[in-house]
């Protein structure tokens, strides 16, 4: 079980999926930090589509693209001002076709 | 659009917003309905278990052309430990009648359905429209602007059907945004196997499906469920958990899916199919504590955006559709007892809504998030574990006398809990479930 656990690799699965890119407007921006807080760090585990990643320099950044618009990160960090968080422009983002 | 007025704008086109605009529109109000997605349901996510009564009280006919999978039969309920689960089973040829309770659906599907319904009866729904601000006047909100024009649409009232991450009603400070301990977390892929294949996988016949629901140690401790549900040539399954666990725990959702799909208990019913999206979605959690401010001047919300989920029977769609259909009927009775859309007149809605199953139910459970938030090690991790310990101890014929067997049962489950800890639970549970 474990060994396809790790194997794992979640741009497979978004691979799968419709997305209409609006690109040079993404709807998810972090604010500039030097250190991380315990739950921006936590979204590069958390994010269902691994859209936040840890940089060399140990700050997290963010690549919206594969974004399922679920909102996780803005429960957790749009109120701390950690990120600021909005829908994509009508028509763009995710597409479910069976959701 | 300009310069025109509605009676309701809807925004979302989910379960709860198309059920509102049907509503109104079937009765001749002037509707409105936004939706972000290109179509309706192409930012939707459910698991997805339909119910029939809900709908029926909407659309009376709609299974003349509703696109419905399969109708439910049989309800599995799987308590797992890591490599073995103890489960309930119910099935039963009642279900098997002309107008059967409930239904597995597709949302990509579905909300197109429901929406065109929406149309046919006369409402204006305008898709890739997101709404971005609700406009007030002296703290009536008196319409919405959106990414189409900055120009205010007008409307006597706006039903809030944004869903599970609303924006619009709490950045208009018109409730609060959800809290990380009031909204899970759901991860979900779609299997497609042969009809055929699935039939035989899980004994059934024609149109009937089979449904499981799961917990344990595979949410690793964290307040969570699993399902698994049969559509016609496809099965839909995931898992999901509280974000406030998640955060703490900083297990990854798609790892938890993948070690789910991978347990024994599950791999040979999904073996050989063929994966064609994988999905992510908040379902509310809170229960009624948790339910916000449901009407003022010139507004009401529904659905999920108002916390209207009951988690214990993981029902969403069905609270949502009444809800928009209660919002819709408020609106048209004030509207055609010729009143304005004040907070006073619009709490018709909230008195309806006390009065049916959705507050009913919602206040019945009213303790339960709490009490498995806090409880989670020992709902998710302990019991299942000791259940299937239990069960083991019951069937294993080794030449170990029976007596010793229970003994053993017995003496895990204290050893694991206490006997005032198994006690307590057990009070506890039953005081939150009355
Ligand atoms: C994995 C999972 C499994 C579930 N399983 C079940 C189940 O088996 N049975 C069940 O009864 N319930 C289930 N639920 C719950 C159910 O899906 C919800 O309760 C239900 O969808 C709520 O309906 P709604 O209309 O309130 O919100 P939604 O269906 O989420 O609709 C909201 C709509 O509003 C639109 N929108 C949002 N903001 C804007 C904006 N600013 N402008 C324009 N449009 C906007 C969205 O695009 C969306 O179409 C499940 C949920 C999940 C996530
Ligand atoms: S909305 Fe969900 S999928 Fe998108 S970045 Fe945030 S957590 Fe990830």
């Amino acid at each position: 079980m474990t060994v396809a656990v790790t194997k794992l690799r979640v741009e497979d699965k978004l691979f799968q999926n419709r997305y209409l890119v609006d690109q040079g407007r993404p709807h998810i921006k972090v604010r500039p930090h030097e250190h991380p807080s315990a739950n921006l760090l936590a979204l590069t585990r958390i994010c269902p589509a691994k859209c936040y990643e840890l940089n060399d320099k140990g700050q997290v950044e963010i690549a919206a693209d594969g974004c399922m618009e679920c909102g996780t990160c803005r429960v957790l960090c749009e109120a701390s001002g950690d990120i600021t968080w909005n829908y994509p422009r009508g028509g763009f983002g995710v597409l479910f076709k069976f959701g | 659009m300009s310069g025109e007025k509605f009676d309701a704008i809807v925004i979302g086109a989910g379960m709860a917003g198309n059920a509102a605009a049907y509503t109104m529109a079937s009765r001749g109000l002037k509707v409105l309905q936004l939706e972000r997605g290109e179509y309706p349901g192409s930012k939707n996510v459910q698991g997805a278990i339909m119910y029939a009564n809900m709908l029926e009280e909407i659309i009376p006919n709609f299974r003349d052309d509703a696109p419905l999978e399969r109708h439910l039969v049989e309800q599995r309920f799987w308590m797992m430990d890591d490599t073995s689960h103890v489960g309930i089973q119910y099935r039963s040829d009642d279900f098997n009648g002309s107008t059967p309770e409930r239904y597995t659906i597709i949302r990509a599907q579905f909300d197109r359905w429901f929406s065109r319904k929406v149309r046919e009866a006369g409402a204006i729904v305008l898709c890739e429209t997101t709404a971005t601000e609700l406009a007030q006047e002296g703290g009536k909100v008196i319409g919405v602007r959106t990414d189409r024009t900055g120009d205010v649409i007008l409307a006597d009232t706006v039903v809030l059907a944004e869903g599970a991450n609303g924006l619009l009603g709490a950045r208009a400070g018109l409730r609060q945004t959800s809290t990380s301990e009031s909204v899970a977390l759901a991860v979900k892929e779609i299997h497609f196997l042969p009809e055929d294949v699935i039939d035989q996988r899980f004994g059934l016949h024609g149109n009937e499906g089979c449904v499981i629901e799961a917990a344990g140690t595979i949410s690793r401790g964290m307040a969570g469920l699993a399902f698994l549900y049969t559509n016609k040539e496809s099965i839909s399954l995931g898992i999901g958990c509280l974000v406030s666990d998640f955060a703490a725990t900083c297990e990854s959702p798609y790892e938890l899916l993948e070690a789910f799909k991978n347990h024994s208990s599950i791999k040979h019913l999904i073996a050989d199919s063929e994966v064609k999206e994988y999905a992510a979605h908040l379902i509310p959690e809170g229960g009624y504590k948790a339910i916000p401010a449901l009407f003022g001047d010139g507004w009401v919300v529904v659905g999920d955006a108002a916390q209207l989920n009951n988690a214990v029977h993981r029902e969403g769609s069905n609270l949502a559709m009444t809800s928009g259909r209660i919002a819709g009927e408020a609106i048209f009775e004030v509207k055609s007892r010729g009143g304005r859309m004040t907070k006073r007149n619009l709490a018709l809605y909230k008195t309806m809504l006390d009065d049916s199953f959705v507050i009913k139910d919602l206040r019945k459970y009213k303790d339960m998030p709490a009490l498995l938030h806090t409880n989670s090690r020992n709902f998710f991790m302990t019991y299942p574990k000791l259940m299937s310990e239990a069960s083991k101890n019951f069937m294993r014929v080794d030449g170990t006398p029976k007596i010793e067997n229970e003994r053993a049962t017995t003496a895990a489950f204290i050893k694991a809990r206490s006997r005032w800890g198994l006690v307590s639970d057990a009070v506890r549970l039953a005081l939150a479930w009355r």
